[in-house]
């Protein structure tokens, strides 16, 4: 394993002849003269834009005031017909105060089976941040959030966006977000492109998503 | 330019890679096939044509897009020439994030390695992220004969799986089945499909759906590639859009990822470059439904037992190239197979390997080595669609004509039949009297053939009228897959002497100019614009005008020919109009 190690490095010094030995990477310049600041839209309009484009996935999207959201989630889950609901263990428990089914609390000491998961109609979760021009959520396991596998395997996803964490764009949300914390960043419900390139949603991941857009 | 001769003897060897990158036949022979096969060039142009409408939309809605590709293009280059910082640089985070760092130096290594660590499960089953790098090494087959079952569950690779056929495209590797193939494929080799399967896509997508659910959810060893991996971080990044990626990468115990060296990026800020310019790029969308970044393992939240295996297979003698390299900044969006006129009248197949494409045509002979792809550099026009869409700026029509200076240069010394037909087309073109006789002759020679032919053999539904599907030997070689046009019936220098209604000039010939035999076949007129260009047309002759004809629009339109010209002939097809 190491011999193929030493091989590889050899191969690519000789390769890189050309490079003089005392070149460093930052002697090689980057371009860095697209948008890294956003937009220089205020909160309000990245929200308006966040809801344009995240509708333009085929997500639902929901808006109302902190203090509604316990009525909006009861509304999706009851237009949904969700009789059992999957939360992350640190989901604040007022988010589904409007709910009146059964609901499981996952957490990484308890965590519940796959099959469990698959059983259940709906998962509920916040998000780390969103990303206004392309109609992005990024979660990173973080708080509201739970392990990854929760907010893939129920066919239903409800995920909770709070006023603060919109960003203009992709360099904003890059920036906010930790690189060693696992990372999943969702611009829709699943789709595919593989007939025809004609785009299709719901493949393998939740065919619903509904987005909540706090203001 | 290659490294210096004087200098060769003081490098180690650079070994070139293996794998599916190589036809076993030359491109032309295997174009022939797809060519001739009206169903799968209706199914290619249709996908292509969506997707480069989509694209171009999707581009045109941000306004820095050439400050991006200028950045990932340096991004890029800042990783190639310091790639063996940066892959110690990304081993030593990833092995402090808890995931194991293999290396590989070509496909049987990487095969080996990842047999072993699958059999170390004591699994004989693992299911598969899309990954063009396991496609390359040939990794399903490696598997197979250790006994390990390995299931693709990209929808687009499931159905290439189930058919037991050949990827055509790096994005849609089943772009070349419409909706009805696909549908009789899940039939006949689905056990679990439906008995009511139609050819929706949404219905095929669901049963593709329910068919993967269970291995999903029970398979405990899942196989990866990645699109980039981060330097400074360890991390790798995988943008998808079916699920099946994060499903693959999240719910087994063990991950093994298969990284080709050039996918690094030097620190997490640089996929604020790349998370843009790939999804416009590839599908068409502001963003991929889906994308994972994972560092290692994480306890409680995915596998446990997470592997990477960086692999060379031939990436270390392409960096050796200083024109070449920049192939290595190559992304796999997909973009060029899109816009490339010969891609679209071949597929993929043709290429023979997993890089179709004019990001194939110089990626896979640099990979194996010129000597044992010496056609897929010719597999191309020349026409620079390719490097107008590619989001890292990569100049494929530079890099495919310095491989071809390579193949020749590799040549020079051995007599070839192309090189003399040159010199002696050369010495014709080089005086006006010899080449306007040469052309005369080559029209009376044909007459007869186009008199035979009427409007020429039609080769294929829609090919072009006026030509010829098979030339003897030697010029068979260009008739291989492509036809050959007649001459046109009067030259337009002919046709402007002929002419006798413009003022100040005589339809008297050039004193100059011999006067050969009348072409009986020719009726006076302007020469006919349904013939196509090509050689030898003499429609278009590059250079100074007639000496005594004054420069005007009618002289600028020569090439075309006027139009109405009422000779009865169709207009030439959108099929063959660039062909």
């Amino acid at each position: 394993m190491s011999e193929a190690r030493a091989e590889i490095m050899a191969r690519l010094r000789a390769a890189l002849r050309d490079v003089p030995p005392d070149e460093t990477i930052e002697d090689v310049p980057v371009a860095r003269d697209y948008h890294r600041d956003g937009t220089g839209a205020g909160p309000a309009q990245l929200r308006d834009l966040l809801a344009e484009r995240v509708a333009d996935y085929r997500a639902t999207v929901h808006r109302c005031a902190a203090d509604d959201l316990a009525g909006t989630v009861g509304t999706i889950l009851a237009e949904h017909r969700t009789s059992t609901l999957l939360v992350p263990h640190d989901l604040p428990e007022d988010w589904h105060a409007g709910y009146p089914g059964t609901i499981y609390r996952d957490s990484a000491n308890f965590p519940y089976p796959l099959a469990t998961l698959d059983a259940t109609d709906t998962v509920l979760t916040g998000c780390a941040v969103a990303i206004a021009a392309t109609g992005t959520l990024v979660l990173d396991a973080g708080m509201a959030q739970g392990r990854r596998a929760i907010s893939l395997v129920p066919d239903h996803h409800v995920c909770v966006v709070g006023a603060d964490q919109v960003v203009g764009t992709v360099p904003e949300a890059l920036a906010r977000l930790d690189p060693v914390r696992p990372l999943t960043f969702v611009a829709g419900p699943s789709a595919t492109s593989d007939i025809e390139f004609d785009r299709v949603e719901g493949v393998h991941g939740p065919r619903h998503l509904d987005v909540v857009l706090l203001s | 330019m290659s490294v210096a001769p004087q200098g060769r003897r003081l490098l180690p060897v650079l070994p070139h890679g293996s794998g599916h990158l190589a036809p076993p036949q030359p491109f032309p022979q295997r174009a022939r096939a797809a060519v001739a096969d009206p169903q799968l060039r209706a199914n290619i142009r249709r996908a292509t044509r969506t997707i480069r409408d989509k694209r171009a939309a999707a581009v045109s809605e941000v306004d820095d897009w050439e400050q991006l590709r200028e950045a990932g293009r340096t991004i890029k280059r800042r990783v190639a020439r310091h790639l063996p910082e940066l892959l110690e640089r990304f081993e030593r985070a990833a092995t402090a994030a808890g995931a194991t760092v293999h290396w590989a130096r070509d496909a049987a290594e990487a095969n080996r390695i990842v047999t072993d660590l699958v059999r170390a499960t004591g699994s004989d089953e693992v299911v598969k992220v899309k990954s063009m790098v396991t496609q390359e090494i040939e990794l399903n087959d490696a598997l197979a004969r250790a006994g390990i079952t390995a299931s693709e569950t990209d929808l687009a690779e499931l159905i290439v799986q189930l058919d037991d056929g050949e990827q055509s495209h790096i994005l849609v590797p089943a772009i070349h089945y419409n909706r009805a193939e696909i549908r009789e494929i899940f039939r006949r080799e689905m056990a679990d499909a439906p008995a009511d399967l139609t050819d929706d896509p949404a219905v095929l997508a669901e049963a593709a759906r329910r068919h993967l659910r269970r291995k999903f959810l029970s398979t405990r060893v899942a196989i990866s590639g990645a699109n980039f991996a981060v330097a400074d971080t360890g991390s790798l990044v995988v943008l998808e859009s079916e699920g099946n990626g994060r499903m693959c990468l999240t719910l087994p115990e063990t991950l093994i990822s298969v990284v080709g060296i050039e996918k690094l990026v030097p620190s997490f800020a640089d996929l604020e470059v790349f998370l843009q310019l790939l999804p416009r790029s590839s599908t068409a969308e502001r963003m991929n439904p889906y994308t994972s970044v994972w560092t290692g393992s994480v306890p409680g939240d995915g596998p446990s037992d997470v592997h990477i295996v960086l692999l060379d297979n031939g990436r270390s003698a392409t960096l050796a190239d200083t024109v070449g390299r920049q192939a290595l900044a190559c992304i796999r969006c997909s973009a060029c197979l899109n816009v490339c006129p010969v891609y679209e009248r071949t597929g993929g197949i043709a290429y023979g390997s997993v890089y179709p494409g004019p990001i194939g045509a110089i990626i896979s002979p640099q990979l194996t080595g010129i000597a044992a792809n010496k056609s897929l550099p010719y597999a191309s026009s020349l026409c620079g669609a390719c490097y107008e869409v590619c989001p890292v700026k990569i100049d494929i029509p530079e890099v495919l004509v310095h491989l071809r200076q390579s193949g020749v240069d590799g040549a020079r010394d051995r007599p070839s039949a192309e090189r003399t037909a040159m010199r002696t087309l050369s010495w014709v073109m080089s005086d006006q009297r010899r080449y306007e006789n040469a052309l005369r002759a080559a029209r009376i020679s044909t007459g007869p053939v186009a008199a035979l032919t009427g409007r020429g053999r039609r080769r294929r539904p829609g090919g072009p009228a006026g030509s010829l599907a098979h030339l003897p030997w030697p010029l068979s070689a260009w008739t291989t897959s492509r036809d050959a046009p007649l001459p046109a019936r009067q030259s337009f220098r002919d046709w402007w002497r002929a002419r006798d209604d413009r003022p100040g000039r005589s339809a008297a010939p050039d004193p100059g100019t011999p006067a050969g035999p009348p072409d009986p076949g020719t009726p006076a007129g302007p020469p006919d614009p349904g013939t196509p260009a090509g050689p030898p047309d003499p429609g278009t002759p590059a250079g100074p005008p007639d000496p005594g004809t004054p420069a005007g629009p009618a002289a600028l339109g020569s090439s075309a020919g006027p139009a109405g010209s009422g000779s009865g002939r169709p207009a030439p097809s959108e099929e063959h109009a660039d062909e």
